[in-house]
């Protein structure tokens, strides 16, 4: 076997072991709260991976992705709430291509500055459209949200709504994953550690940061939206700021520079969540010192330093 | 909209724009000395309104003498800061983004602290003696703290102009914002001099917290509106620059001040509005004097 096919059969394992645990979670699980545990997991991994997309690949830290997320999940739960629930799958489709289009308009603005400017313009718009959503109490529910929201027919089942949404949200994650190793990704890559060389090779710095822009907020989008469908409810904490301080810390934890990281802090930030929120009402506390323990000591975060570490013990062998 | 009105209305924005200058100053100061964007810095706000609630309701200090102990110990919690954790990070590649996250995970640090301590009920702080009434001048009331708070503001706006552009420490300072290599060569102590500016700046922060507590609600989690504020503030004026943050607080100020007594509901919304305009017309902010650094 080649060193190429060796490394493919190693990917389609890790992918086939994936599906068939979350595949499997149903049939395992012996209550509700088990399925809705591991549709947070999921959908939260889509969420922090579209993230990743943009931070640990193009070097773009938007505080800001609850926006799009909001966006997503808002937009399924007021068409349903005001049209009725044959709006669910359309108000999706709606949300993702709102998305888009806000991405692209706000984009043009937030593009136009970099760096720490670029983190905070992010973090001021995704404010703004909590404001927006907080205060317009007549249309948005304001803080009360909007509660009671049924995806139709089949999907109103919360095993089959498991399954959409472990079905999309999979595809999606293989689109990206497909996305960050093309050539399209490689420039993103080069974007994030010389955008001048970038330059030299005639391919536009902008042109890129706002597609992959673009690009993250629909996936961020789809997490919000199907969200929506597990919680039965949309409120104005999606779009709070601490949202997209949740996808940060979970890539941070799992490892910005591994396309897996976002996924593996996802699950273990769900996981401790689910766990210790149980004991204690200081949750920020926890989450701010896991922070700052693997900002300052573990920058490449779990999968990072596991990777070191087999490197180190185990067979030298080249992953990506 | 008759002249006792504007004026009102005047004073008010003046001085909420003073109070995010002294706030958005040491934003700027930290960033154009130390390339440092502090996003706690608004925390170090909310712990300077927590610490003169301390000092004068739980304590029964003097006004004054407890917002000059505010200014120091908020400084001297920042400089423990900088000096144990942020100094750890500098240099590192991709250096601004996790500056971004250290300081992040201070703002959650620092807001389950103080819920801790102090409880999660709304604290307030009565004004100092001598300042609780308003002076007349015709039909139009001047609200005597308010006025205090912009001289205040107007002194800390000059001495700092000052400090950096005239003494020697206020140029090595600068100096080492341009190059800390050299700076460091030349014998002087850059990490010290890090250390110092840092707590200069969160002590200005503290000392606005503890300023803005009699007219405003003392809170856990006000740090995150006063750091959307001050950014707004910082990208009108241009990062790293005094005067512009001076003129952006005023403009915000302003602005937020006549939107709050014509469209209350939706107020907060013009700064926002003034700030993608200033964007899309001028980037790099309307004072700018050197280009945004990539970080």
């Amino acid at each position: 076997m080649t060193k190429e096919t060796a490394m493919n059969f190693k990917a389609a394992t890790l992918w086939g072991m994936i599906v068939v645990l979350f595949a499997l979670v149903p049939v395992l699980a012996s209550s509700p709260y088990q399925i809705n545990l591991a549709s947070h997991v999921l959908i939260w991994s889509l969420f922090a991976v579209s993230f990743n997309m943009l931070w640990g690949v193009t070097g773009m830290l938007s505080l800001g992705q609850a926006l799009f997320y909001g966006l997503g999940a808002y937009s399924v739960g007021l068409l349903v709430n005001y049209l009725g629930s044959a709006w669910y799958l359309p108000g999706i489709g709606i949300g993702l291509l709102a998305a888009a289009l806000l991405a692209f308009f706000l984009g043009l603005l937030v593009i136009r500055v970099g760096g720490v400017y670029f983190t905070m313009l992010t973090l001021a718009f995704g404010q703004l459209a909590w404001q927006i959503t907080f205060k317009w109490y007549d249309f948005t529910g304001g803080d009360d949200g909007i509660q009671g929201i049924m995806p139709p027919g089949l999907l109103g089942n919360k095993t089959a709504y498991y399954y959409f949404l472990l079905v999309l949200v999979l595809v999606s994650i293989w689109i990206l994953k497909r996305m960050a190793y093309s050539p399209f990704g490689l420039i993103l890559r080069c974007v994030q550690q010389n955008p001048d060389r970038v330059r030299f090779l005639g391919r536009r710095v902008r042109r890129n940061q706002l597609r992959i822009y673009i690009i993250s907020s629909f996936f961020s989008a789809l997490a919000g939206s199907l969200m929506v469908g597990v919680d039965s409810s949309i409120h104005t904490d999606m779009l709070y700021w601490t949202t997209s301080g949740e996808v940060i810390l979970m890539s941070v934890l799992g490892g910005i520079n591994q396309f897996f990281g976002p996924f593996v802090g996802a699950v273990a930030i769900i996981l401790i969540e689910d766990y210790v929120g149980a004991y204690t009402e200081y949750w920020s506390l926890i989450i701010g010192t896991i922070m700052l323990v693997m900002v300052l000591g573990f920058p490449k975060g779990l999968v990072g330093e596991a990777r070191r570490l087999i490197m180190r013990f185990g067979r030298t062998e080249t992953g990506r | 909209m008759d002249a006792s009105f504007f004026f009102t209305q005047f004073v008010s924005g003046l001085t909420m724009a003073t109070l995010l200058f002294l706030v958005a100053s040491g934003l700027t100061l930290i960033f154009g000395v130390g390339n440092v964007f502090n996003f706690a810095h608004g925390s170090f706000y909310m712990l300077g309104a927590y610490f003169g609630y301390q000092f004068v309701t739980v304590w029964g200090n003097n006004f004054w003498l407890s917002l000059v102990l505010t200014a120091v110990c908020v400084g001297l919690v920042g400089m423990v800061v900088e000096a144990v954790f942020l100094r750890r990070i500098y240099g590192r590649a991709n250096e601004g983004g996790f500056q971004i996250l250290l300081t992040y995970s201070f703002i959650l640090i620092i807001d389950d602290l103080v819920k801790l301590i102090w409880g999660t009920e709304y604290k307030s702080l009565p004004r100092p003696q001598g300042f609780q009434g308003a002076f007349q001048a015709g039909d139009i009331y001047f609200p005597a703290y308010n006025l205090l708070i912009i001289a205040i503001g107007l002194f800390v706006v000059v001495a700092a102009w000052w400090i950096l552009s005239r003494t020697r420490a206020g140029r090595v300072a600068r100096a080492a914002a341009t190059d800390r290599e050299i700076v460091g060569v030349l014998g002087v102590n850059v990490p010290r001099t890090m250390t110092l500016v840092f707590g200069i700046a969160t002590a200005l922060g503290g000392m606005a917290g503890a300023l803005a507590a009699p007219l405003r609600t003392v809170t856990p989690g006000a740090g995150i509106e006063v750091i959307i504020d001050s950014l707004i503030v910082v990208v009108l004026g241009g990062m790293g620059n005094f005067w512009g943050a001076w003129f952006g607080a005023i403009l915000i100020g302003e602005v937020n001040a006549f939107a709050v007594a014509f469209v209350p509901k939706w107020a907060t919304l013009f700064s926002f509005l003034v700030m993608v305009i200033v964007l899309v017309f001028k980037p790099e902010g309307l004072f700018a004097t050197r280009k945004i650094r990539k970080l």
